[in-house]
């Protein structure tokens, strides 16, 4: 499975451990519904170690999409909350992220 | 599994397909896609630029503001040297607030590097991608219909947009840092050039003056007392001693 960290790359990381990333997910959403700014940057530093732990990088002469994406290191909880409504954070992008992949 | 990296790569390749529902045939986007990247690519490359300019401005200053510490605590001994505590205090205190000031700047620095080194790890990543992009376009556009090519044009390109999104929030992030940076940058060379924080290029400012007045009245007191050894003739004991203490009304 590949998964991108904005702004660092993609990494490659087997489909065995997508359970451990998604719990990590998990309390990563729970953080931001909850404004806990301390606990979703607690959270989001877990998921990001562990999917560069548990991942090797996708070769830079690769044309792959991602199969999931990642905020940046140091995003804050309101980035994060634009990210998801889609204000603004993606340059150049058209309003509406209803379709599925 | 709906989570928030599941949404975030929602977003990213709706703008990918959106491109491609558009075209008629999609052999076409891949050549105007190409011409994005290739944009892309001169913009992540001036934003190397951009960032590196800042960061070097920045050294400029820290360089600028260390010398201005060091000649305070020259003029603090000195001032102390002369009797004067509270000019030397003066002196220490302004110091400290420069020192202040590199530390700051030091955690700018800092912060402007690592957007540096990941705008040339975005331009190095986007140049291979847009190089094996260009490959596959053209044997894509020779081997294949339309309609064949489709699925293969599809992977090439939602590859290539996702790479393009991701770089291109990543000149923006470099550029909102660079332009907070930049009106710092602006409001300490204000600083600097306005002589508050003692700017040893050459401003002024009344701790300079006081301590030159300081320097002015010892070499006054030295001369007169010279001239009033010559005037007593030759005989005369000599009270030529550093009269430090008398020269504040000059």
């Amino acid at each position: 499975m590949i998964i991108r960290i904005l702004t660092e790359g993609q990494f490659d990381v087997p489909d065995g451990n997508v359970e451990e990333l998604n719990q990590l997910d998990e309390t990563l959403e729970a953080a931001i519904r909850g404004d806990d700014e301390d606990g979703f940057r607690a959270a989001l530093e877990r998921l990001l170690d562990r999917v560069r732990e548990l991942g090797s990088p996708v070769p830079v002469e690769d044309l792959v999409s991602s199969d999931l994406l990642l905020p940046y290191a140091d995003v804050t909880l309101h980035e994060v909350r634009d990210l998801l409504s889609g204000d603004g954070l993606i340059p150049g992008r058209s309003s509406g992220a209803t379709s599925a992949g | 599994m709906s989570s928030i990296m599941q949404r975030i790569s929602l977003i990213f390749r709706s703008k990918a397909n959106t491109a491609l529902d558009k075209a008629e045939d999609p052999r076409q986007v891949l050549d105007y896609s190409y011409v994005k990247q290739q944009e892309l690519l001169q913009k992540v490359r001036r934003g190397v630029a951009d960032v590196s300019t800042s960061r070097k401005r920045l050294e400029l200053q820290i360089q600028q503001l260390d010398q201005s510490a060091q000649k305070l605590q020259g003029q603090a001994q000195q001032a102390l040297a002369a009797g004067r505590e509270d000019l030397a205090r003066e002196a220490l205190t302004r110091k400290a607030g420069i020192q202040q000031q590199i530390a700051d700047l030091q955690i700018q620095h800092a912060q402007l590097q690592g957007e540096e080194e990941k705008l040339i790890n975005a331009s190095q990543r986007l140049q291979a991608k847009v190089e094996s992009f260009r490959t596959k376009k053209e044997t894509l556009k020779a081997s294949y219909t339309a309609a064949e090519a489709q699925t293969k044009i599809n992977e090439a390109f939602t590859g290539i947009s996702e790479e393009m999104g991701d770089v291109g929030m990543a000149i923006e992030r470099a550029e909102d840092k660079t332009a907070q940076m930049q009106a710092r940058a602006g409001a300490v060379d204000e600083l600097i050039a306005s002589g508050a924080l003692n700017d040893p290029m050459g401003g002024t400012n009344d701790l300079d003056a006081e301590l030159a007045k300081l320097g002015a009245g010892t070499a006054v007191d030295a001369e007169l007392a010279a001239m009033k050894a010559q005037l007593e003739g030759p005989s005369a004991p000599a009270q030529i001693e550093g009269q430090t203490t008398q020269g504040d009304q000059a």
